[in-house]
């Protein structure tokens, strides 16, 4: 890794996500220097685990394709994955930054033949799939993940599995003696692109997500509906794997309330409404029950809502659920008042999604250099904050027309603070 | 100069290659058949030792060209990435041995695609040469933008932050626009609590102040032509008109409040205190911290009501559709106005002021939008879920509250109607061409022209950008007149390079979002001129040097090429020649699948490059019983998905060879009637997803190809082939069970009808 190369006219991002891979393209394609760093051991972060994009029901493989190709042909753009930034010292312009890696166990060699998934025994919960099935401890992320690399699981190094990994290897790309490594990189100014993690169910007692089986998460439905996720596309009931019929959507699930996220997510009520679109093309008969409190489908996202309006298999029904017990055959069954002209309910599904909203990824207390957030834990843009900027979802809870907006004006923010110490810059023309 | 061709076949033996397909074979059929100067084998091509074995043999002369006979194209590019040099990747191994099976009795077929495959690698490469940048680049690091209001002022300010000359040109006789008739703002930091000054004045000032900002007040864009990096400009002022120059444009021409004349039944045009949000801006303002006052008699006003979505969210004739974002947060900002003033002037005491806000859905997402929608909970501002049926002249309101399930009425002394923002996105062209083409075929019918039409038509709308373009005056709209993109993953790619459109002209925003996005834009207007200046392509082929030259003397001077642009690259000369604008152009290759006479092509993205391809395959005779497919696919999303096929080993017919394109547009009539006429038996076209909910990554290309493919029908007549041996299809990059479905779908099609007779 000695061959990086950053200086104090390198702007750093930090994040793979949606957000932080286009912060690092709008600048590498303006001609900075741009080092991307992401934990995961590939770039995409959330995006890649949704089923389909609102509202046009396209797939975001589809955008991240692109991203990939004008990544791999940008020659003014480094990615290092499993990669993550433990310190930030030094001021707007002139930032010195550590970064662990830790080890692949797999190298440049890899051509992603999957010989050494075959070969291994060990199996785990594939986070990708947010423990929905399990993955084999050598992998690869799903299909179109990028760089096309394999990573061994680090549980299996020592055992027997790893050997077999090594032998079945055809390109000896598999380096079992990999370990963690620390460089240090400058940097000029830094994106911060951490983006967001789904709100823990768990913590919504009344829902009861660890009591019941077959009350799920919004992030586990849209793995769920994937052709190629852990399901095959089949939208199943966790406690029996049968197909659910009635089908209902909690609406902030977390958000909007004191005792959990006092922020609203944004993106959850067009999500569940994205997601009865699905419910009406996978399951034969099935229908949506949306409990809400608004349904905020803000700016053109309206006509989105009214066609599924139109839609005889969604019902709409304002209400914050108060509870949920299981009723026979594990059947959740939703209680609480429906507002509008105050009913009391106890309505019986089989199969809830919870639509959990998004918290920031980073916690204020593990950030590596001095950061204003709000009480939310989202970054406020602050001149204490230097030279790093918040990019997306680390800014606040936004849907990914506007995280690519927010990353592409801390591209230019980033860019600026480049322009004023670089030596190649529109005020010091002859310089290039 | 190395002038000679001298291609290197190189291919590889790693995963599984060497097993399954007979190297040596492939070898002697790049030498004997595709010409090449050497054919090499290796046992691992991407290792490191194979690759100095390529770039040794480049170093050495030994061969400028290569054709790397291995893994699909997109695959190992780090490893294969020799800058400069033409290169072909033949795909064994995603697009071969992956999908077949491993097995003696498939081994002849499977060898023989490979076979196939390395022929057109090795044709192809003989029709590629290196992009250069073409001579028409400029840089100017010049950003224009067009509108003074928040989004303008802020895209001005960070453009000359990064460095930039900036103009700015507002129509009014002051910066500020819409967010400049406001009295406070909805805050945009924590805590979110109380509305917050605009910060137009001071933004205003700083603009004054900066020496790379030149400010032009009562201007209107004239004119503008040029492309990215070579933007010519007229601006008038008066009756002065002046040119300059600049090399990207941001339009930031804001909105306009909806006219709520249009709302009879509240009762706007009668009553003098039935408001719109801007009007109680006004008032606000007017009373500037103290009580507001009413317009009919000058009262202070004691209960007042908010209507939200007043002719929004409704499908009701002139109504707006959409939502506009903002109105929640404006509507609580100005409750909050009447609050706090009245606070201020009681100082303590009881006196208060009535707010109710009667809502449907209460829309104030983030952070900050329900920190706000609290902090007005707490201010004491009455928020109701209700619908409204009517205000009456004297500004009672009646309204159904959706949480009682009963009727209400609320005998308000001041009603402000939210009633939202349309875009001021200029002239929409592709509907006046629309609407002057209905016209014209019904007067030649000699029918009576409707008179919705004629009054369509006769409505004035102002350009914007008073583009000379061929293509139309301003950029093109989407959606409920906004001059998006339409795309999620990249929301500033508008379909004319080198001019992005920000805020409310874009979709509904606040002016927060409005600021954040005219930095967005930002970007990429500097961005555009830095690629421009070097000669590159914008998204999505950022950095790609080709670009279309055309041959002059074949041309007939149609101008199908102009017309099928996406980007509205092209222009014509005073003898009807295309004009190419090389830093419009996004390099799609719509206009060369459109050319009739075929005279368009890139460096190394031609009408031969693909041609040779097809024509290079081996084709065998009737009675092999081998037919041949040929697939042509869009290498964004149905090439992917193809190889995605491969990783997870589906298998497909043996008998389909694959040529990924860079978009369907790029499809030339030709590449079809050349295939079915050298007897191929059927060929299958993927592109995006066309129509409203377009997924194509040149938004118009995929549809030019289904235009034209529509008419493949009478060629296919001519030679009196079935029409079921042309499918066109629209394929997602998920679509990874159901592309190798679509290949065999046709192989057993051409099962049931019978080979081609056109086999030689």
């Amino acid at each position: 890794m000695s061959d990086i190369v950053a200086t104090n006219e390198t702007i750093l991002v930090v994040g793979g996500g949606i957000s932080g891979i286009s912060a690092a393209l709008e600048a590498a394609e303006a001609g900075k220097q741009v080092i991307l760093v992401e934990k995961n051991a590939y770039i995409g972060g959330r995006v890649t685990q949704l089923h389909k994009y609102f509202p046009k029901l396209c797939h975001p493989t589809c955008g991240m394709e692109i991203n990939q190709r004008r990544a791999k042909t940008n020659p003014n753009l480094t990615i290092l994955t499993m990669a993550e930034v433990t310190d930030i010292s030094g001021d707007k312009g002139d930032y010195s930054i550590k970064v662990k890696l830790k080890p692949r166990y797999v190298n440049n060699n890899c051509t992603a033949c999957g010989q050494c998934t075959d070969a291994v025994d060990a199996e785990f919960d594939s986070e990708f799939n947010y423990g929905l099935n399990q993955r084999k401890g050598a992998y690869i992320a799903y299909n179109n993940a990028y760089p096309q690399t394999y990573v061994l699981d680090e549980r299996i190094i020592g055992t027997d599995d790893a050997t077999k990994a090594k032998d079945a290897c055809p390109a000896d790309a598999i380096d079992l003696d990999m370990v963690e490594e620390s460089i240090d990189l400058k940097a000029g100014a830094v994106v911060w692109a951490t983006g967001w993690r789904p709100f823990d169910a768990n913590k919504i007692q009344p829902y009861g997500y660890d009591r019941f089986d077959n009350v799920i998460t919004n992030v586990e439905f849209e793995r769920m509906n994937d052709l190629m996720g852990p399901t095959g596309g089949k939208v199943v009931r966790p406690s029996d794997g049968a197909e659910p019929k009635k089908i209902a959507f909690i609406q902030c699930a977390g958000s909007r309330d004191r005792n959990y996220l006092k922020h609203c997510s944004r993106i959850c009520c067009m999500a569940s409404l994205k997601q009865t679109h699905y419910v009406r093309e996978n399951i034969t008969d099935g229908t949506s029950d949306i409990y809400y409190i608004d349904i905020r489908a803000i700016d053109r996202f309206e006509d989105f809502y009214q066609k599924v309006q139109q839609d005889e298999t969604v019902k709409f029904i304002k209400s914050k659920v108060a509870f949920i017990t299981e009723g026979e055959n594990n059947n959740p069954v939703l209680n609480g008042v429906d507002t509008e002209g105050y009913h009391r309910y106890a309505n019986e599904y089989d199969m809830v999604v919870l639509a959990v909203g998004m918290e920031p990824s980073v916690n204020q207390s593990d950030f590596p250099v001095e950061i204003v957030m709000n009480e939310e834990g989202f970054i406020e843009m602050d001149e204490k904050n230097g030279g790093v900027f918040a990019a997306g979802c680390s800014s606040d809870a936004l849907d990914v027309n506007r995280a690519v907006q927010s990353a592409t004006a801390s591209a230019l923010r980033a860019v600026q603070v480049i322009n004023q110490v670089g030596a190649v810059s529109p005020q010091n023309e002859g310089a290039k | 100069m190395a002038d000679e061709i001298k291609t290197g076949a190189y291919i590889c033996k790693g995963c599984d290659l060497g097993n399954r397909l007979n190297t040596d074979q492939l070898e002697m059929i790049a030498t004997r058949e595709g010409r090449v100067a050497s054919a090499k084998s290796h046992d691992f091509l991407c290792g490191a030792e194979g690759v100095k074995m390529i770039q040794d043999d480049l170093d050495s002369g030994e061969s400028n060209r290569v054709v790397i006979a291995a893994c699909s194209r997109r695959a190992k590019t780090d490893a294969f990435n020799f800058a400069g040099v033409p290169m072909s990747r033949v795909n064994l191994r995603e697009g071969v041995i992956w999908v077949r099976p491993d097995e003696d009795e498939a081994q002849e077929t499977t060898q023989e695609m490979a076979e196939d495959y390395v022929r057109m690698g090795c044709a192809e490469i003989k029709f590629m040469s290196t992009p250069k940048a073409s001579e028409e680049q400029g840089t100017n690091r010049h950003v224009l933008v067009v509108g003074g209001g928040i989004t303008g002022m802020t895209a001005a300010i960070e453009a000359a932050r990064a460095g930039y000359q900036v103009s700015l040109v507002e129509k009014t006789d002051a910066l500020g626009g819409t967010t400049g008739q406001l009295y406070k703002r909805a805050p945009t930091r924590a805590p979110y609590a109380d509305p917050e000054d605009t910060g137009v004045t001071e933004l205003a000032q700083m603009l004054e102040d900066d020496d790379k900002v030149t400010i032009y007040l009562n201007s209107i864009l004239s004119s503008s032509d040029g492309a990215p990096g070579r933007f010519d400009i007229e601006i008038t002022t008066g009756d002065a008109t002046q040119s300059i120059s600049c090399g990207s444009i941001i339009q930031a021409s804001g909105q306009t409040e909806f006219d709520a004349n249009q709302l009879t039944e509240f009762s706007y045009a009668d009553a003098p205190d039935v408001i719109t949000q801007l009007e109680m801006e006004a008032l606000a303002k007017a009373a500037d911290g103290g009580p507001v006052k009413r317009p009919s008699d000058g009262k202070e006003v004691q209960n007042v009501v908010f209507v939200q979505c007043a002719g929004q969210r409704s499908d009701k004739e002139g109504h707006l559709s959409y939502c506009s974002g903002h109105c929640c947060n404006t509507s609580i900002k100005q409750a909050m106005y009447l609050k706090d003033n009245a606070e201020a002037a009681a100082e303590g005491s009881s006196i208060d002021v009535q707010t109710t806000i009667l809502f449907t859905d209460l829309r104030t997402p983030g952070a900050g939008g329900e920190d706000f929608y609290r902090s007005g909970q707490n201010k004491g501002v009455t928020f109701r879920k209700g619908s409204v049926s009517g205000v009456s002249a004297d500004a009672k309101v009646s309204f159904s509250d959706l949480i009682l399930d009963e009727d209400d009425t609320i005998d308000a002394d001041l009603v402000v109607l939210a009633t939202g923002m349309i875009p001021n996105s200029g002239r929409n062209n592709e509907r006046e061409d629309e609407l002057a083409a209905q016209k014209t075929q019904l007067e030649a019918e000699n029918k009576e022209v409707p008179q919705e039409i004629l009054d369509e038509i006769a409505i004035p709308v102002e350009s914007i950008l008073n583009l000379k373009y061929r293509q139309g005056s301003d950029l093109p709209q989407l959606v409920s007149g906004f001059n998006d993109s339409h795309f999620i993953c990249f929301p500033y790619e508008t379909r004319r390079t080198g001019i992005y459109a920000a805020g409310p002209t874009r979709r509904p925003m606040d002016t927060q979002q409005a600021q954040e996005d005219a930095t967005g834009a930002t970007m990429k207007a500097i961005q555009a001129i830095e690629n421009a200046g070097q000669g590159m392509a914008a998204h999505p082929r950022a950095g790609d040097l080709s670009y279309p030259s055309f041959r002059k003397e074949g041309c007939t001077q149609c101008k199908r090429c102009m017309m099928e642009c996406p980007f509205g690259a092209i222009g014509f000369d005073e003898k009807g020649f295309p004009e190419y604008n090389e830093a419009r152009c996004r390099r799609c290759g719509t206009c060369m699948g459109a050319c009739p006479v075929r005279v368009i092509s890139f460096e190394n993205y031609s009408i031969d490059s693909v041609g040779q391809q097809i024509k290079a395959c081996d084709i065998p005779d009737e009675f092999d019983e081998k037919p041949r497919l040929l697939v042509l696919a869009c290498e964004n999303d149905a090439y992917p998905a193809l190889d995605m096929a491969a990783q997870n080993r589906f298998e497909y017919s043996a008998f389909v060879r694959v040529v990924p394109v860079r978009c369907l547009g790029s499809v030339n009539t030709i590449w079809i009637t050349d295939a079915l006429n050298s007897g191929y038996d059927g060929v299958v076209l993927m592109g995006c997803k066309k129509g409203d909910d377009y997924q194509c990554h040149f938004v118009k290309g995929s549809e030019m190809a289904h235009m034209r493919m529509s008419k493949i029908a009478d060629t296919l007549q001519t030679l009196n082939l079935e029409e079921e041996r042309v499918a066109v299809h629209e394929v997602a990059i998920t679509d990874i069970h159901r592309v190798p479905e679509l290949i065999n779908d046709m192989a057993k099609t051409i099962d049931e009808i019978g080979m081609s007779p056109f086999k030689f």
